[in-house]
């Protein structure tokens, strides 16, 4: 009975140690002490020789809203998935809020992941559930209570501008609105990162000014957004960090001068609707 | 764990995966029958078995001729031969009146007078050394010569002697076969079993690979995304354990307890009652499905 009582004790204070292990992390992704992410000689050649990047080195701040370009076949989804912890690099190490993706246990990815939300240009979302049941499943994943996903969830479609969605079947949107409920998963946990990999490459540029005002809305929330995107133009227009990848090495790392920091996210998409020669009235998806 | 969550998950997978669910179903309905059926046969056999074998004595019949003193000196000089447990006189009168009882007393009646024989009956300490004791009894006038043995005078008056070992070893080596035949059927059977059910949880970890890709995107661990597929797993076992269980009783109800009340002979002293039958038979159908759903997360749901 005692030995129990003292596993139980034990089990509940390793909680309390991973809980406060994470919230750190968390924390630490946000202070800005410490880059976000960290790319050190990163090099990654993928079995066949194929190389996927090579002696890449890249810091990240917080709350950076930063594109990586460059042609199909260049290394952007390979840098995503390196820091997903989906792929090893063959050299260099990868950091995350200044932690070492090399010492992260295999058992303790997933909890890394929590702290990563992520955007797919196919959205990935579960065909045989509804808008919020895929949303929710993010927060089930990491253990929310029942009552925290039933708040949560409408208030973060709300968010994406679905709420008369909630009980749809991913079949029945447009390719906007499934992004757009991408988008909610990736965000409904608040993650300190988020990594989009051609979230528009699917998408009309009508379209794809919504989906970037959403993810620019998310980035002024303080998360650090990464966005690859062999899209050239919608990149030039949106005045971001642009990092251009070219046969898996940086061949360009600017900060761009032309955009003010504090841009709102209506003047953003305003601005950006007039740079594409679209009118304000568009519709958003 | 989030067992309602997981509840959910396994049932909704259960439903799209609902051909092999039921293939991998009715084999365990059928292994837990035949289990449910071959228990209680064992144990009757082999009680019974073991009855007999606690039996293990030979019959000393005497003569008719033979006169009260002669009688009483054959009992002295069994009971002074080595591995003699117990020696009982069974008189003429005793033995018709338990066959009487056990038979019916019609047959007697008819014949008027009786016609079994005074009788002693002989128990061996080391019922495995019946054998030996059998021939220390010699019978003089048997024709046999048996070594440097030398018979007593007072075995003179013995008419047979019945050594009930043979049919022993007829009933030991009949039980022998069932119990090999039932637990090479049963093995089988489990290995069946433990096949369909690792083949359902492998077509539906196939069905739902995406999902699994998605739950792993989202930060899913492992066991997050294991237990909806083991909880289905053992979902199939406890249904075939349940409906096996079910027919069970329907037999038992309809066909045993009739027959039972008609038929003495059927009544098995020494069975399991069926409600620790029904426990058992549905811990071996979860076992099995656990397995099964375990080998499959082993092989193919490496996360
Ligand atoms: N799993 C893989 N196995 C082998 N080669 C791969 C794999 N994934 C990507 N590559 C190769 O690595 C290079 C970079 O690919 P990727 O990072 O997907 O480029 P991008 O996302 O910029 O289009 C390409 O030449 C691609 O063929
Ligand atoms: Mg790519």
């Amino acid at each position: 009975m005692a030995a129990g009582n003292s596993e139980v004790a034990a089990l509940a204070q390793q909680g309390q140690q991973r809980r406060a292990e994470q919230m750190s992390e968390r924390s630490r992704m946000r202070s800005g002490e410490v880059p976000v992410v960290e790319l050190r000689d990163v090099s990654k050649v993928y079995g066949g020789g194929t190389v996927g990047l090579e002696r890449v080195s890249l810091e990240i701040g917080r709350g950076e809203f930063i594109f990586l370009v460059g042609p199909t076949g260049c290394g952007k989804s390979t840098c995503l998935r390196l820091l997903m912890k989906e792929i090893e690099p063959s050299e260099g190490e990868l950091f995350i809020a200044g932690r070492s993706l090399k010492v992260i246990k295999r058992n303790r990815v997933a909890h890394l992941r929590r702290n990563i939300g992520n955007v797919f240009q196919d959205y990935k979302l579960l065909p045989n559930r509804t808008v919020a049941a895929n949303v929710a499943y993010a927060l089930e994943v990491v253990g929310q209570p029942r009552s925290e996903i039933r708040r949560k969830v409408p208030e973060i479609i709300r968010l994406v501008g679905l709420s008369t969605k909630l009980h749809n079947y991913p079949d029945e949107l447009s390719g906007g609105e499934q992004q757009r409920v991408s988008i909610a998963r990736a965000f409904v946990n608040h993650p300190p990162l988020l990594l989009a990999d051609e979230p528009t490459g699917n998408l009309d540029p009508e379209t794809s000014i919504g989906i970037m005002q959403l993810l620019y809305r998310i980035n002024r929330t303080g998360t650090t957004v990464v966005v690859a995107t062999h899209d050239r133009d919608m990149v030039d227009k949106m005045r971001r960090r642009v990092v251009e990848l070219y046969e898996g090495r940086v061949i360009r790392d600017e900060r761009s001068g032309l955009y003010s920091p504090d841009e709102s996210t209506s003047e953003f998409a305003i601005r950006l609707r007039g740079e594409f020669g679209i009118g304000a009235e568009g519709h958003p998806n | 764990m989030r067992l309602g969550f997981f509840l959910k998950e396994a049932f909704r997978a259960l439903r799209r995966n609902a051909a092999p669910s039921f293939a991998a179903t009715m084999t365990i309905l059928v292994t837990a029958l035949l289990l449910g059926v071959f228990i209680p046969i064992v144990q009757a056999t082999t009680g019974g078995a073991s009855q007999v074998r606690d039996r293990v004595l030979l019959d000393v019949y005497v003569k008719d001729a033979a006169t009260e003193p002669q009688i009483q000196r054959l009992g002295t000089a069994l009971k002074n031969l080595d591995n003699v447990g117990e020696v009982e006189f069974i008189s003429k009168a005793t033995a018709l009146k338990a066959e009487m009882k056990e038979r019916g007393s019609e047959a007697y009646e008819v014949l008027g007078n009786n016609p079994l024989p005074d009788a002693f009956r002989v128990t061996p300490d080391d019922p495995d050394r019946i054998d030996a004791l059998a021939d220390a009894i010699v019978v003089p006038d048997s024709g046999e010569k048996r070594g440097s043995i030398t018979s007593s005078p007072a075995f003179a008056i013995i008419d047979e002697i019945q050594n009930k070992e043979e049919e022993t070893q007829k009933i030991l080596s009949a039980t022998g076969g069932i119990f090999v035949g039932a637990i090479v059927l049963a093995v089988l059977l489990t290995i069946a079993s433990v096949a369909l059910v690792a083949n359902t949880i492998r077509l539906s970890v196939f069905a739902r690979r995406r999902e699994i890709e998605v739950m792993k995107l989202v930060g899913a661990t492992n066991w997050f995304i294991r237990w909806p597929f083991v909880i289905e797993g053992v979902v199939v076992g406890v249904m075939g354990g349940i409906l096996a269980i079910l027919l069970l009783a329907l037999a038992k109800v309809t066909v045993i307890d009739s027959l039972q009340q008609t038929f003495d002979f059927l009544s098995t002293p020494e069975t399991l009652g069926f409600l620790p039958l029904s426990l058992v038979l549905l811990f071996a159908c979860v076992a099995v499905s656990a397995i099964g759903s375990g080998l499959t997360l082993g092989r193919f749901l490496r996360v």
